[in-house]
């Protein structure tokens, strides 16, 4: 008897780490992160860098949302670069007609590229990372060939406070993701879709023989992950002030695949983190902030990237056995 | 002389013992039945042969020879070919390309002879009655004739064993008798075939000598010819003639529910579905528990999903209350009233990363919602119902359904049923893979079930669970119904002489 309890003990604390790591590994390594840099980098804890960390990460953030519902269906949604082209290259051709036009017209084509990638999904049957990579593709070209290949300034003043304003000495911009993660938040928690989402991709043939609309929800889900890709579009154009289709969200779509990821929710579906994703979003702006204030190379900051999804996809893997 | 032999084998999973001391001889020129219900072993055994699972204990000898397998490829260059049910070649290739793969003639260049190789195809297919096209992709042919053109390609590489894994699930009545010409003709050159099949009238066909594995164990082997229709169906389920009369195995109350006058909760007609189904009608009545008997592979399983909306149907109508579904949908059966516990709970029924709550509020979402906002007050009052009402033992609503216990998983999948107030429920092996306490409870929940006036269509292959628990059983074989059993009738014994009656002596 006394041997075994010996025995078990390691491997209990064992388990126990590994439920644990997968939840909360993202925030301590955020604090960890946090406490280096505030003892070995130099004008690290000021308000203007963490503004600018702030302002860079919130694009990355909004698209990391969509992504992760897409990824609690057990899909994926590589079009979500080329969305946010799309929505910039819409944007001067429709601001003639005022702000709230433009702003329509870019969200619109979000919501009609969601509809093409869930169709393809939950209709057609195409595996999600074929299907997206389609208008991936695509989405972009047709973007380039919108703003035909120019990039233009924007002088808006009202589009530009959206990128560039301050509300109560914090940039728009945050204001904009923070509501959209607490929105995301409260629909995977609360809503009857947000239940049926994490059902279908726990186990899709279980939901669709217990009559659920399995097909609407998903075509949902990859239209709200694409009208938040074009969100993105069009704040990057108003931060940046000016809309370059071929530059605006290109290889997002990897950023927010590692958010989602690095957050703790896993790419078998069934689960989503949001206030994960938003930390893994946190966490890889955090890395590249750190290595480029201490003068590496953009090439080692991509390996030490590469390293913590390799750390992130490991601690988060199933088990074998049971 | 044996051809392949395995003495004594064992083979242990965890938890599961799936071979426990199986001997099964194979001699040249000998079709050899391998029969068994479910979980009977013979996949197991048939992956011991193949070399896909190295047994525990025992000895597998070929050709008189201690031998040894360490991959499914050794197993095939030593001349033992198995075609599975799902055909395994490449789909993309051309039929000829298929047939040769690994193996094309060349002409003098050292390339691949294509036109020698698509006449040799022609030849060979049309003893196999492949009149296809050699050139086409293998993919764009029915089932039947791929599976002719992976049996050409097993005995072109000179198989000495053929394996065949229920071959004839998909083919029709005419390319059955195809396959049986191949057969015989494979018999007289020498090859022993092992022939894994549910359809007894085949096996009485072609057959010479046959094995019956239960639970892992073997339980007979002989000539096939010496052995009664009626015998081997008692023996693969697992019931000696002598006490089939039995009684009491089960927590049913036995007693008949269900009102003979009432218009039928469910009505069945006609379901047809290509190979699986034809023709399959019968009624359910408020309160009536009615079985569905046979065994596996007789369209039982397909006939439940098909009335939940899950299976594809080629016509038939499906009536509930009498009112007509029309192109049956999940969604729509839900609507209607059905509620269909599926065979595989765990690939089809719970969503096992999500909490007991979840699961069980998980059809009536809608119901317990306002403005596409769930009610946790709502579900929660839900849930403890069914909880207490099942016994559901948990450590909370909370706990996730994959960490209990099989039984509680299946009580979980049934609250979520019935939380949907349904009129038929259609249980798939309600009991299968749970512990005696469950068992006993589930059984009983279905006779009050019924007893509440709900209709109940029950399959499983317990043949005394079937017996007890059925106010009338619907017997089903190769996709027809064979015969109902009413009042008197519902035994076991008649069960068996029902499945085993021999349909093709007129």
């Amino acid at each position: 008897m006394s041997t075994e309890t010996v025995a078990a003990r390691p491997t209990i604390d064992g388990a126990r780490l590994r439920a644990w790591l997968p939840k909360y590994g993202v925030y301590i390594a955020i604090v960890l992160l946090v406490l280096y840099n505030i003892f070995f980098t130099p004008y690290f804890l000021t308000w203007s860098n963490l503004r600018i960390q702030l302002i860079q990460v919130a694009p990355i953030v909004i698209v990391a949302l969509g992504m992760a519902l897409v990824i609690g269906t057990e899909g994926i949604d590589l079009s979500v670069g080329s969305v946010m082209a799309l929505a910039a290259a819409l944007i001067p051709l429709y601001l003639g007609y005022g702000v709230v036009a433009a702003v329509l017209v870019s969200l619109l084509a979000g919501v009609a590229v969601g509809l093409i990638n869930g169709v393809l999904v939950a209709k057609v049957g195409l595996q999600p990372i074929v299907a997206t990579l389609a208008l991936f593709v695509g989405g972009r070209g047709l973007a380039v060939v919108i703003s035909e290949g120019k990039l233009k300034d924007i002088r808006d003043p009202n589009l530009l406070y959206l990128g560039s304003g301050d509300l109560l000495g914090i940039p728009v911009l945050v204001w904009i993701a923070a509501a959209l993660v607490l929105v995301i938040a409260f629909v995977v928690r609360r809503t009857v879709f947000g239940r049926r989402l994490l059902a279908i991709g726990g186990n899709r043939p279980a939901t669709e023989l217990a009559g659920l609309p399995v097909k609407r929800v998903l075509i949902t889900v990859y239209v709200v992950c694409a009208v938040l890709a074009s969100i993105a579009g069009l704040l990057s154009v108003a931060r940046i002030q000016s809309s370059d289709a071929s530059a605006v969200g290109l290889l997002i779509e990897l950023s927010a695949i590692t958010a989602v990821v690095v957050g703790g929710t896993p790419l078998t579906g069934g689960k989503v983190r949001v206030l994960g994703t938003v930390a893994g979003a946190l966490l890889m702006q955090l890395v590249i902030a750190t290595m480029i204030k201490h003068n590496l190379q953009p090439s080692t900051t991509e390996m030490v990237q590469a390293v913590i999804i390799l750390i992130a996809v490991y601690v988060a893997r199933e088990r074998k056995t049971r | 002389m044996a051809l392949l032999e395995v003495v004594d084998v064992s083979k242990t999973f965890p938890g599961v013992r799936a071979l426990d001391g199986v001997s099964f001889t194979l001699k040249p020129g000998e079709v050899h039945a391998l029969v068994g219900e479910n979980g009977a072993g013979k996949s197991t055994l048939i992956k011991v042969l193949t070399g896909v699972y190295q047994p525990d204990g025992g000895e597998l000898r070929y050709q008189d020879k201690p031998s040894q397998f360490g991959t499914p490829m050794d197993a095939q260059r030593a001349g033992i070919s198995t075609i599975y049910q799902e055909v395994n070649l490449v789909p993309l290739m051309s039929v000829a390309q298929n047939l040769f793969l690994g193996r094309e003639p060349r002409n003098r260049f050292g390339l691949i002879d294509r036109k020698r190789m698509d006449r040799e195809a022609r030849t060979i297919l049309s003893d196999y009655g492949v009149s296809a096209d050699v050139r086409r992709p293998l993919g764009t042919l029915a089932l039947g004739a791929q599976q002719m053109v992976a049996l050409a390609r097993a005995v072109m590489i000179d198989a000495k064993v053929v394996i065949m894994d229920e071959p004839t699930s998909s083919l029709e009545p005419r390319e059955v008798q195809t396959l049986f010409g191949v057969i015989r003709d494979l018999h007289a050159r020498g090859i022993g075939i092992v022939y894994v099949s549910h359809r007894l009238d085949e096996l009485y066909e072609i057959c010479d000598a046959v094995t019956i594995l239960r639970d892992g164990k073997l339980v007979h082997t002989g000539r096939l010819a010496d052995l009664e229709r009626i015998k081997l169906v008692s023996l693969m389920l697992g019931r000696d003639m002598a006490e089939v009369r039995r009684e009491g195995a089960t927590a049913f109350s036995g007693a008949a529910t269900g009102d003979d006058q009432a218009p039928p909760v469910l009505r069945v007609r006609e379901l047809n579905s290509r190979h699986k189904l034809h023709d399959v009608s019968f009624d359910v009545r408020p309160g009536e528990v009615v079985g569905l008997g046979g065994l596996l592979g007789a369209g039982r399983s397909e006939t439940i999903k098909a009335v939940g909306g899950a299976y594809h149907l080629d016509s038939g109508d499906i009536e509930v209350d009498g009112k007509d579904l029309r192109k049956p949908t999940p969604v729509r059966a839900v609507r209607a009233g059905i509620a269909v516990q599926p065979e595989d709970r765990k690939a089809e029924g719970i969503v096992p990363g999500l909490s007991v709550r979840e699961n069980i509020a998980l059809a009536v979402l809608p119901r317990v919602s306002r403005g596409g906002l769930v009610s946790d007050a709502k579900i929660d009052a839900i849930v403890e119902r069914f909880m207490t009402r099942l016994r559901i033992k948990a450590s909370s609503p909370d706990q996730a359904v994959g960490d209990l216990s099989g039984g509680n998983q299946q009580k979980v999948l049934l609250a979520r049923l019935l939380a949907t107030d349904p009129k038929v429920l259609l249980l798939d092996e309600p009991t299968r893979g749970i512990d005696v306490g469950a068992k006993a409870e589930v059984q009983s929940l279905i006779d009050e079930l019924a007893a509440e006036g709900l209709g109940v269509v029950l399959v499983s292959s317990d043949a005394e669970e079937l017996v007890e628990g059925s106010d009338r059983v619907v017997v089903l074989r190769d996709g027809v119904v064979v015969g109902t059993l009413t009042g008197d009738e519902v035994t076991t014994e008649d069960l068996m002489s029902t499945i085993a009656k021999d349909t093709r002596e007129h």
